[in-house]
């Protein structure tokens, strides 16, 4: 009986509570960085993500060519209209009739309403667009819907965070819930919040999405990535927003 | 299309040393990196760098392959009169950005 017992204790919590557990405390990607980036990231005016903010908000005041009205001529002033939007992506959109991370519903507004043809993932404007609108939340805590139309999605997404995948045989889970704060070859394992997406990436030197992150990861494990806007992003998006929950987002932010 | 930030304070007073800091937003390929399918991506950075304060040339820099992509520059100026600062700039590919801010001086 007591082995029983003994055996139950060793058990991973999650597989007894039937929900995933987080890891506690829940601490951002800027946790692990080096107080160097950690002040690159704070200052608004080094932090080299702000150059596609300001573009962005260039973008935001101006009507485009189409002659359609411009971002500004129906959100007004972003600071108000969009602040908070980016805890709440990915979310169920009942237009598209699916989960939507925040780039996929800005380009979706730009072929509704602007007469746009959207913005190919990870294009600089999709990029300074996406940075620009998930600025306006900073500080804003992570609360996105996975009830109804959203449960899907965020079962599939839970599934493959814990999904062995790659040459390497590994699930997110291994290294982010399981080992975060170790160190792996000169870097420590972050939890694999999402919320400073999208980020400053040195090694990319570039503002990058966290759709390019999560591919980056597959990478690593050596799988196949899944193509951007794929619905295995999308899922792993929304449970890894649901799993960040109460977490301040703080895009654009400063990664390795 | 070039991009960057210009930070200068509004105001100084005359003598004070006041920071420039400049942010711009360009590749500073080093030429060493290749594409996918093996071909040289060419090496383009900035180049020369120009900053004018008052009409005047305070500060000029060459730059290389070893300055990082987005490269972020501060440095400081003595106030002495109401002018503008600007910065200049040309890369290797002879695309030209500038950027300005007045500095006011009562």
């Amino acid at each position: 009986m007591s082995r029983l017992f003994l055996l139950l204790a060793l058990l991973p919590s999650w597989l007894l509570a039937g929900e995933p557990a987080r890891p506690s405390p829940t601490l951002p990607g800027t946790h692990f960085l080096g107080d160097d980036l950690r002040a690159l990231q704070a200052d608004d005016f080094a932090n080299p993500g702000m150059l596609w903010v300001a573009r962005g908000e260039e973008y935001w005041m101006q009507p485009p060519a189409s002659g359609a009205k411009a971002c500004a001529g129906c959100h007004g002033p972003a600071a108000e209209s969009m602040k908070g939007a980016a805890s709440r992506y990915p979310r169920h959109d009942p237009v598209l009739g699916r989960v939507v991370n925040l780039d996929g519903r800005i380009d979706a507004c730009n072929r509704r309403h602007q007469a746009g043809e959207g913005f190919a993932p990870n294009s600089p404007m999709a990029l300074a667009l996406g940075a620009f609108v998930a600025h306006q939340s900073r500080g804003s805590p992570m609360a996105v819907s996975i009830e109804g139309p959203a449960r899907a999605t965020f079962e599939r997404g839970r599934a493959l965070f814990g999904t062995r995948i790659g040459q390497l045989n590994l699930a997110c889970r291994h290294c982010h819930d399981a080992n975060w704060g170790k160190t792996l070859l000169a870097e420590p394992i972050s939890q694999g919040q999402p919320t400073g997406w999208p980020a400053y990436r040195l090694d990319w030197q570039s503002l990058g999405s966290l759709q390019r992150r999560l591919r980056a990861c597959f990478s690593g494990v050596r799988a196949e990535p899944p193509a951007y806007g794929s619905d295995d992003l999308v899922a792993l998006e929304l449970f890894l927003a649901w799993r960040a929950r109460g977490l301040p987002v703080e895009a654009p932010a400063v990664r390795r | 299309m070039a991009l960057a930030r210009l930070l200068v304070p509004p105001t100084a007073r005359r003598g004070e040393a006041v920071e420039v800091r400049l942010l711009i937003q360009h590749p500073m390929e080093t030429g060493f990196r290749r594409e996918a399918d093996g071909r040289a991506v060419p090496m383009n950075v900035v180049n020369t760098l120009v900053c004018r304060y008052a009409e005047r040339e305070v500060l000029r820099a060459e730059l290389g392959s070893g300055v990082s992509a987005n490269p972020y520059f501060a440095f400081w100026i003595r106030a002495e009169s109401t002018g503008d600062v600007t910065v200049e700039w040309v890369d290797d590919a002879g695309e030209r950005g500038s950027v300005k801010a007045v500095l006011t001086v009562p």
